[in-house]
């Protein structure tokens, strides 16, 4: 089997999976619903700076519950049986690909709910939108590979968050720039070297990931 | 002798910056003062700071490649060195900054990105401690320090210069080189930069040499 094909049965499976329990995905979505919830009887009203901010809190803190689990919850004996029939490079853009997948997914609807529970303009709303993409896009590389790190070392809970939050937040800034700049209704080609600083970190991001990935899951 | 003349060199060059830098005639310029000086002592520290990062770095990617332990105690010796040097390098430039921008620690970029890369080399300390097998520890901690850098030259090269910063050099202010570093002040500076940066490496290799020998006496012979 060469690397695509690959690839594809493996993001089939981790999709047939998912789609199976649902756990993961209806446990995230009632995680970002009630943290909007409770955002929003702790706030009421926000100014715009305010309601930027907390929107990329929540899905951060949604993104680092979700893909956590991501290489945590398999079995080692899965994971050995994985490791004879693939090769390494095809689990983990299986997984990367699977967590843009439901993080695409998870922050549209989190977007979509806490626009409507809380008011407020967005200037220019196809940007925001971009914006968010990337960023979903952002999380899903960084705390893949951070995951798989997390999983190999005991007392991961805790770890996952110590080693990812530093990587994340040049990331993050980046991130809540331009979707301020969206916010805003700036001319668009104010945005666009964040966009290309944005596309060109995911890239090296997963190039890296691709590259240890290797020596990451022998034992 | 031919071994040493670095570590020499070394010595030289940060006694006569302490002396130089105390001494020598310094542009009078308006807010800065005489606290100007601080040039040679803060900036030098990120220097020193980043080269032994990199060294890490590039004994990380050699660990990957070879097994070899004693490349991964270089690693984590360097990132210890690092992190002092990180730390020194934020302390003086509290102190600075509480004189010249009015509190310790304004909301600039540089200073923010700065302690978050601290935090990272940190999380490091962290997962090595985390992780009891050595060679896993020694595998696991390398592939961290190696993904970590990246986001470390983002943290400290590009992201100051997208937004405004109070640092020279960043987001339209002018670099210290183009005007504001007469030539007395780099006769101190570069030597500064240069000597700070091999002290750095100096108290890696000494703490590599004394990892050496303790993970010798405890071998059972």
């Amino acid at each position: 089997m060469n690397l695509i094909t690959q690839v594809r049965f493996l993001l089939k499976k981790e999709i047939l999976l998912e789609w199976r329990s649902k756990y993961a995905f209806n446990g995230i979505l009632l995680y970002v619903i009630s943290t909007v919830f409770v955002c929003y009887l702790s706030f009421k009203t926000t100014p715009p700076l305010v309601w930027n901010a907390l929107f990329w809190i929540i899905l951060l803190f949604a993104a680092i519950n979700a893909i956590a689990k991501s290489f945590i919850q398999e079995s080692k004996g899965r994971l050995l049986y994985y490791y004879q029939i693939a090769s390494p490079q095809a689990i983990i853009i299986a997984k990367i690909i699977y967590n843009i997948l439901l993080m695409i997914l998870m922050a549209t609807i989190a977007l979509v709910f806490y626009s409507i529970v809380f008011q407020n303009n967005v200037g220019d709303v196809p940007l925001y939108f971009v914006a968010v993409l990337l960023g979903a896009i952002s999380f899903s590389t960084v705390f893949t590979m951070i995951s798989a790190i997390a999983a190999k070392a005991s007392n991961n809970g805790t770890l996952m968050a110590i080693l990812s939050f530093p990587v994340i937040i040049p990331l993050l800034m980046l991130i809540i720039k331009l979707s301020k700049n969206a916010m805003d209704g700036l001319d668009r080609s104010v945005s666009l070297d964040e966009i290309g600083v944005l596309c060109a970190i995911n890239l090296i991001v997963i190039v890296i990931s691709l590259l240890l990935f290797p020596y990451l899951w022998r034992d | 002798m031919y071994k040493n003349w670095w570590k020499i060199l070394a010595s030289i060059l940060v006694l006569y910056t302490v002396i130089g830098g105390l001494l020598i005639q310094v542009p009078e310029l308006p807010i800065l003062h005489e606290s100007i000086r601080n040039l040679y002592f803060h900036v030098p520290m990120w220097f020193a700071m980043i080269v032994v990062y990199l060294v890490s770095v590039i004994y990380s990617i050699k660990y990957l490649n070879s097994g070899n332990e004693n490349h991964d105690l270089i690693a984590v010796e360097s990132v210890n060195t690092g992190i002092v040097f990180g730390f020194i390098g934020l302390a003086s430039g509290m102190i600075w900054a509480n004189y010249t921008w009015g509190s310790p620690w304004p909301n600039d970029p540089k200073l923010n990105s700065a302690a978050i890369s601290t935090l990272m080399y940190l999380a490091y300390i962290v997962l090595r401690s985390s992780i009891e097998e050595e060679q896993k520890r020694a595998k696991i901690s390398a592939i961290y320090n190696i993904f970590a850098f990246p986001a470390m030259v983002v943290l400290l090269f590009i992201l100051p210069r997208l937004t405004d910063s109070l640092h020279p050099g960043n987001g339209g202010n002018p670099g210290f080189g183009t005007y504001d570093l007469d030539r007395n002040m780099r006769f101190v500076f570069y030597p500064a930069v240069l000597g700070w940066i091999l002290i750095s490496v100096w108290i890696m290799t000494i703490r590599y040499r004394i990892r050496l020998i303790e993970n010798k006496q405890n071998q059972i012979d």
